[in-house]
């Protein structure tokens, strides 16, 4: 090791890096349902501007995104389109339910929308509300950028 | 308009037609027979001072244990005049029919199936009469009053399609197969 | 040379597609890139809301309907009012009526504002959207002031009003309303004369004034068309026939006209608002004197038995309505909304039918898109201004 501390350097484990490359770097699908899809277009408009958290880049295919926020009430009619999209999403890949009825069906416990979406797809974060105030989404995107930082990238078991 | 006035006017341009006026609260409601139905709403759309050119909404009540059972309401408005009218049919029995107003009003055409897939009431002569908001299998028809608010049945969805690194390979082979045999 | 074949191509749009404006799925025939048939698919956001409504009392309905058109959850939850005090036979006084108004018409600017952001941007304008979204979320302050919710405040109740004005709520409404028209200006600038829009808009999704009523389309989209009605001037509700305002209407019945109607509404609209707040005094009475409906006030609750009564009789068994039928309508920000409710004189809803224009809108888009070139379906989506949530309810 040559001691120049004129070159800036420093020395991390390739898995750290990563996901430190994994967690900066959310690019979510596009796919709102209801309520919940307004607040997360507010979270990537003027006000609250998703761009700081490098989790902006809202992207049309699921072949592109990491994450899926399910943000909406989830019918049984689009259950099988919404696992299908997660099903399409390269690995790894994450999941954010984004407020009550995407949680728990809310207030809507009837015969048309799905008792929470986790009886769908595994859900990594839920962000409770209805909806919730893009504050809060922005925490559970954070929330989730420090469960990426803790996971590791080589060597996981795999299910 | 009020509704023994469109009532009378109705009466001579459709002769024979059973229809009366109901009291209400809000606006002219019209009780018509169900077999009158499309003479009526030709008569509303087309009727010289009538002109009701836009029906904007259909609403199916189900009134059990009331007989006949299910209302019908078609709320209708002459944007020019300006004027409203409610128009309701009264049907009974476990498959009630009503004629399709489709010819009439190209907009039933949704609302006819809605009321169809949440309430059951069939609409003779409806082009494509198949269920709207519910999904394609659903069984029954969640807005009578004897359907629960809650159905305990698992969500469908489909599971990916696991294939091995072999059946992946032979699935290219007989791929390329089939597409040399064609050129 | 082998003879060219060629076949109509069946593409699926949505559910989950960037410009259907939330899960709404097309069926598209295309002959090359022009576009043959049209066939919408619905039910992809089905909540069965309306049969929860069944299991509600009256007033605990009002938070139900608002989810219903999540752009206009005031007009939603005041076209429920209103069609209940028809049935009760309410009427509420002169200062609830004026806040109403203007906070209908807030909404109204919000909606179009959402509306104008997301369709220009569906057409290749993304600064536009950022703009808007910027001037929504200080009108989204005035919910979040009156209510502490930026969404849904459930502010308007059946009787009245939840609570009384807060402090500094003329004044946050006086500064929005002196910033809009500058700023609808400035997207006017943008757009109005921007010869891209003009050629993604002018000619494209046309529609007749017949053939709008036909397919039972009023509010907006008719307007483009040429058609003069407007709920607030055909069938006046809440004092709307006391204060000065214009219908725009439009000639041509397409993309461009529809626009230019929406955003002339929007004008008219902060007309409205000025006139209704300077009606509004800083304090007043804000439901009416119906101690059927309208709880007491808490000062008196802890002190009085009465009022302790009544409010107990309220807030557990609620209150009846007499047994019939109503339908209100207003003018949303998508054309007629209106709440069919009927009642069998118990203090439960028995049905109630929320009047959706975006359901009729996407009946529609098959008329308005077939002939036209694929890009241009997602101009004629747009501009018919579809919430699917209104839509399937």
């Amino acid at each position: 090791m040559a001691p120049d501390t004129d070159i800036p350097i420093l020395t991390t484990t390739v898995d750290k890096m990563v996901q430190w490359a994994r967690r900066s770097s959310i690019w979510p699908v596009t796919f709102g349902l209801a309520c919940c899809a307004i607040e997360m277009m507010s979270l990537g408009a003027s006000r609250y501007d998703l761009a700081r958290f490098g989790a902006e880049v809202f992207r049309a295919s699921p072949r592109q995104a990491d994450l899926m926020i399910v943000a909406g009430r989830v019918s049984r009619k689009m259950a099988p389109a919404l696992r299908r999209i997660y099903d399409q999403m390269p690995e790894p890949k994450w999941v954010i339910s984004m407020g009550a009825c995407a949680s728990c069906g809310g207030v809507f416990d009837n015969y048309a929308v799905v008792q929470g979406v986790d009886q769908v797809v595994p859900v990594d974060v839920f962000v409770p509300g209805c909806p919730p105030r893009p504050e809060a989404l922005l925490y559970g995107i954070i929330s989730l950028q420090r469960k990426i930082d803790q996971q590791r990238a080589f060597g996981y078991p795999r299910a | 308009m009020e509704s023994r006035a469109l009532v009378a006017a109705l009466e001579t341009l459709v002769p024979g037609a059973r229809v009366e006026a109901l009291p209400s609260v809000d606006q002219p409601t019209v009780l018509g027979a169900a077999a009158d139905l499309v003479a009526v709403g030709a008569a509303l759309r087309d009727g010289a001072d009538l002109r009701f050119a836009a029906l904007i909404d259909i609403v199916g009540v189900d009134m059990m244990p009331r007989v006949p059972r299910f209302d019908v309401n078609y709320v209708l408005v002459a944007t020019s005049v300006p004027a409203r009218v409610r128009v309701k049919v009264q049907v009974d029995g476990d498959e009630p029919h009503v004629p399709s107003v489709t010819g009439i009003w190209p907009s039933a055409g949704f609302l006819e199936r809605e009321v169809w897939d949440l309430l059951g009431v069939v609409f003779d002569g409806h082009p494509d009469l198949r269920r709207l908001l519910t999904p394609d299998d659903w069984e029954g028809h969640p807005l009578r009053k004897d359907y629960p608010v809650q159905v305990k049945v698992p969500v469908k969805f489909h599971e990916p399609l696991q294939v091995t690194e072999d059946q992946f390979k032979a699935n290219i082979e007989q791929d390329r197969r089939v597409r040399g045999d064609q050129s | 040379m082998p003879e060219l074949r060629s076949e109509v191509l069946t593409v699926n749009m949505g559910p989950q597609h960037p410009s259907t404006h939330g899960v709404l799925r097309l069926v598209l025939e295309l002959d090359g890139e022009t576009v043959l048939s049209v066939m919408p698919t619905i039910g992809y956001l089905h909540t069965g809301i309306e049969k929860t409504i069944e299991q509600k009392k009256w007033q605990q309905v009002v938070p139900l309907v608002e989810r219903m058109d999540y752009l206009s959850a005031h007009s939603n939850s005041f076209s429920y009012v209103l069609s209940v005090e028809k049935l009760l036979g309410l009427e509420v006084p002169d200062r609830v009526k004026w806040i109403r108004v203007l906070l209908v018409e807030l909404q109204r600017l919000n909606s179009h504002l959402v509306w104008l952001g997301t369709h220009v941007m569906d057409l290749g304008a993304m600064t536009v959207m950022l703009y808007t979204w910027r001037e929504r979320e200080i009108i989204l302050n005035i919910n979040e002031l009156i209510a502490g919710f930026r969404m849904f405040p459930s502010y308007i109740r059946i009787g009245g009003l939840r609570e009384d004005l807060p402090d500094g709520f003329h004044a946050a409404v006086r500064a929005i309303l002196d910033r809009l028209p500058g700023k609808i200006d400035e997207y006017e600038k943008l757009l109005t004369k921007n010869e891209i829009f003009l050629r993604r808009t002018r000619g494209v999704g046309v529609i007749s004034r017949a053939t709008a009523l036909a397919w039972g389309m009023v509010g907006p989209m008719a307007r483009g068309s040429g058609d003069t009605y407007d709920v607030r001037k055909a069938f006046p509700y809440s004092g709307y026939e006391t204060f000065e305002f214009d219908v725009p209407i439009g000639a041509a019945g397409d993309v461009f006209d529809r626009y230019m109607v929406r955003m002339n509404e929007m004008r008219q609209s902060v007309r409205i608002c000025w006139q209704a707040l300077d009606r509004i005094a800083a304090r007043g009475v804000h439901a009416a004197d119906d101690p059927r409906v309208v709880p007491p006030p808490k000062d008196k609750v802890y002190t009085e038995m009465e009022a302790l009564i009544q409010h107990f009789l309220i807030y557990s068994q609620g209150f009846t309505v007499p047994a019939g039928e109503a339908y209100v309508p207003v003018e949303g920000p998508r054309g007629e909304h209106g709440c069919h409710v009927v009642s069998d004189g118990g203090n439960r809803p028995w049905r109630v039918k929320m009047r959706s224009p975006s359901l009729i809108a996407c009946q529609a888009i098959g008329t308005m898109a077939v002939g036209g070139l694929i890009a241009d379906v997602v101009a004629v989506i747009g501009s018919s201004d579809v919430v699917m949530g209104d839509c399937d309810r």
